[in-house]
């Protein structure tokens, strides 16, 4: 065993995190760590990597008790941890950051005198990145990397400390799908190395594909430990949410009713060209595409956060001017951003401040004096609604766990009783439970008339939630499919750009609208 | 909401209110140590009105302050301004524009110079929020060209006023033993703590301050907000300047220096924090009250005057490394959290 950790837990105020856990790791193995949000995966791997002391419990590394003082104890006893938003500096180069406070020395003068040996930085840093098949020079600017080239400079980075255990937390969230696919040709190559792999994921296929053993916490605890080959998928979602869930992704019928909005020839230079559609009252129209096709950019300009170039927006047949977020609310449109942390919340304030926000208004009474009676009512009604798990209303939102912030932006807007809302990625990085109840507030707010637009990059969640599905590729509309006539490959086709007279696309006369 | 839940609600309102009665708490200590000193001066009516006076002017640019830095910006024109707007005032009322204007009366003499702080405000909130110019940088320009327009207007020479002037009621005189002058502030603190506790729009600039883009995205328009804060820096600064050249009799240009770097050290001893999204107005009274009775308790246990700013200083820097440690409790619970 290269790491064994025995009774491990850890209390925050009003929250056991971890009670008891168990948590073993062989060299050259990957194993996937699941759990809903706030199950306690993010503790454990904080407690291994340093950044926080144990309750209780301990830790061996090669059959060596280690007490793990600091993140920096724990990168000397080999140990890296590759977090979802990346260590590192922008304005540096990959090499510089690989090799941060750890630079090559040459002509030494005494302890404080020296310089970086450069060259010799750059050609080491460049055996790492090459060992793991990253195609990055050293010399590049991590600025001007793409997201996935820089998670291989951290991989990198780990290598060049010398790590023996690698912790990656959610690393397949921000990647497109051939990205993923690099990501675990890069693990395959860790392991034959005899590198351990510590997996977080929220897609339970990603740990079938490519994990040698799971480990399922519920609640602070190891309800699950088994190979890859015994399990299966229904038992450890079982297992990670203690409850029979129901289909996955699916959508409640709702009466779909008169067009609502319609967008026309929406576009801004160099993002997104000549986009229009039109959604209909009671409908969910999703996007779908590949990274970086646009979706995200059209939803921004649809909201008014971003200036566009040309474009009208008619709801109801009438043409809105929508400059700003405000207009854009004001004209009954809501955006849950799919960066709630930054986009979505104000972390510093509480959940009722939260909620509130974009109808303070509603609340003045004589159009100034807050009634912080209905704004208390107003908020209690839609954590109720929402079953927002949080102590009390004044709870900051950043104490909440990510599921539950999720359900604070979605109770924001719902409080604006909006006409017409974007949802972009609205399930990613939430746990399974959170998600259901997410698809389920989907369907109602459908069957109540309102129309929305959903952004994912989950293709079952496409075809489960849509009724029209929208494909974006290069900033342009691919294809407007309806839900009947939607297949992942007829998706897949649309969104990379393949040619019309494929196979897949061939088979669907009328796709194309 | 049910029961279990009412206790921590408790607690964390207690903890919220806890931050200023350290301050208060500090500013008590204070008063009891100084009247143990000089129980015969400390406590005597004249003195104060003094100390008085002094957080009337301090506490003032404070609020402006609070403000400003709570949407994460700053603004150092105000001592600058307050000299700008006490010679307009004194300008306007004494001498008028040339031939354009005859000399005006008490009012509009106050309310121009009021303006003008607006305006200048305004100005600053156009720069930060329509051109991203970064708060330090502009409001540093107009730190140096208010002054310098006072100067020049008046060739640097103060423009005093007769004895006797009613302008000089404002900043000369009191009511019940209470000088007029403490008075406004407390009228402005309580009309600008409603502002931030009751309105939207105090809502709304703890939320810009607290994260700018996930505001605007909720329909906030955050140019607006940020524009009223420092429109409200540059009003508080012009009174105070009108305050003050009433107090002296007279508008000159040499008035209020440094008095900006007084009004943020006052609201950051008081709470604030520059990282944007903390601070309240009772903070900005009771840093200006520390800062005012320290200063005056000094004088009266005969402290060297270069003694004073070297202990003050140390006050300031304890105060931050204070709110600090504080924050860095915070911090532990959000990483866990994310």
């Amino acid at each position: 065993m290269v790491l064994r950790m025995e009774g491990i837990s850890k209390a925050f105020p009003g929250v056991q995190a971890l009670a008891d856990v168990d948590f073993e790791l062989a060299a050259g193995e990957v194993l996937g760590l699941v759990g809903e949000n706030g199950a306690g995966k993010s503790t454990l791997m904080k407690i291994l990597s340093g950044a926080y002391r144990k309750d209780a419990g301990r830790i061996f590394l090669y059959d060596r008790e280690v007490d793990i003082e600091s993140p920096h104890h724990a990168q000397q006893l080999g140990i890296a941890i590759i977090y979802q938003e990346f260590n590192l500096t922008p304005n540096q180069s990959a090499a510089a950051n690989i090799f941060i406070a750890r630079e090559p020395r040459r002509l030494s003068l005494g302890r404080f005198v020296s310089f970086v040996d450069r060259r010799r930085m750059e050609r080491e840093a460049q055996e790492h990145l090459d060992r793991v098949g990253a195609r990055v020079p050293a010399t590049a600017l991590v600025r001007d990397l793409s997201v996935a080239e820089q998670q291989m400079v951290e991989v990198a980075k780990a290598l060049a400390v010398d790590a023996r255990i690698i912790v990656m937390d959610e690393p397949t969230s921000a990647l497109g799908e051939d990205e993923v696919e690099r990501l675990f040709e890069i693990i395959g190559t860790l392991k034959k190395q005899d590198i351990a792999i510590i997996f977080i994921t929220h897609r339970l296929e990603e740990v079938f594909r490519i994990a040698d053993r799971v480990v399922v916490l519920r609640d602070g605890q190891r309800v699950g430990s088994m190979p890859i080959d015994q399990a299966m998928p229904e038992n450890v979602i079982h297992l990670m949410v203690g409850r029979e869930l129901g289909d996955m992704f699916h959508k409640e019928e709702a009466e779909i009713g008169a067009p609502l909005l319609e967008v026309r020839g929406l576009a801004r230079q160099g993002v997104v060209e000549d986009v229009s559609f039109t959604l209909r009252r009671g409908e969910i129209l999703g996007f779908a595409g590949l990274v970086g096709a646009g979706r995200t950019e059209t939803a921004r300009l649809l909201f008014g956060a971003d200036p566009k170039d040309a474009g009208q927006i008619y709801i109801d047949g009438k043409l809105v001017k929508i400059d700003s977020p405000t207009d854009a609310v004001m004209a009954g449109i809501g955006l849950v951003p799919e960066d709630r942390g930054n986009q979505g919340l104000v972390l510093s304030l509480s959940v009722l401040e939260n909620v509130v926000l974009p109808t303070l208004d509603d609340y003045a009474r004589a159009g100034w004096w807050m009634d912080r009676r209905s704004l208390r009512n107003t908020a209690q009604d839609y954590v109720d609604k929402l079953d927002i798990r949080t102590p009390h209303l004044e709870q900051k939102a950043m104490f909440l766990s990510g599921g539950n912030q999720q359900k604070t932006v979605v109770a924001k807007w719902l409080a604006s009783q909006p006409r017409v809302l974007i949802m972009d990625e609205p399930t990613r990085g939430i746990d399974v439970g959170a998600k259901a109840e997410v698809h389920a507030l989907m369907s109602r707010l459908a069957q109540a008339g309102v129309g929305i637009i959903m952004i994912s990059s989950e293709l079952p969640e496409i075809l489960g939630m849509s009724d029209r599905i929208l494909v974006m590729a290069e900033g342009r509309v691919a294809a407007i499919l309806d839900r009947e006539e939607a297949t992942q490959e007829i998706i897949m086709a649309y969104a990379s750009g393949e040619e019309i007279g494929s196979s897949v696309v061939n088979a669907t006369p009328g796709g194309r609208r | 909401m049910t029961e279990t839940a009412i206790g921590p609600r408790k607690l964390q309102i207690k903890w919220a209110k806890f931050r200023e009665l350290n301050v208060l708490v500090a500013f008590l200590l204070l008063c009891l140590f100084f009247y143990w000193r000089r129980p015969d001066t400390f406590t005597k009516p004249a003195n104060l009105a003094v100390i008085m006076r002094f957080i009337a002017t301090f506490g003032m640019l404070a609020m402006g302050e609070v403000l400003v830095i709570i949407t994460r910006g700053i603004d150092l024109s105000v001592g600058s301004m307050t000299a700008f707007t006490g010679v307009t005032t004194a300008w306007l009322m004494l001498k008028g524009v040339g031939n354009l204007l005859p000399p005006v009366g008490m009012v509009p003499g106050i309310l121009i110079a009021l303006l003008f702080g607006i305006l200048v405000g305004i100005w600053h909130g156009l720069f930060v929020t329509k051109l991203g110019i970064p708060p330090f940088i502009i409001t540093l320009g107009t730190w140096l060209i208010a002054r310098g327009v006072a100067a020049y207007i008046t060739r640097g020479y103060p423009q005093v006023f007769e004895s006797g002037d009613p302008f000089l009621i404002l900043g000369q005189g009191t009511v019940g033993g209470i000088p007029i002058s403490f008075l406004i502030l407390l009228g402005v603190a309580v009309v600008i703590s409603v502002v931030l506790n009751y309105t939207p729009l105090g809502y709304r600039i703890y939320a810009v301050g607290g994260n700018i883009e996930a505001s605007r995205l909720s329909g906030v328009n955050v140019d607006r907000v940020q524009i009223f804060c420092y429109a409200t820096s540059g009003f508080l600064a012009a009174l105070t300047g009108v305050i003050l050249a009433s107090r002296l009799g007279q508008g000159t240009p040499v008035v209020g220096n440094a008095y900006e770097l007084w009004g943020i050290a006052a609201a950051v001893i008081g709470g604030t924090s520059l990282m944007g999204g903390e601070g309240t107005v009772l903070g900005a009274i009771l840093g200006s009250a520390i800062v005012g009775v320290m200063q005056n308790g000094m004088v009266l246990t005969n402290v060297s005057s270069y003694l004073q700013d070297v202990i003050l200083g140390v006050v300031l820097v304890v105060a931050v490394v204070y709110d600090m440690l504080r924050r860095r409790g915070v911090w532990k619970l959000r990483l866990w959290k994310k």
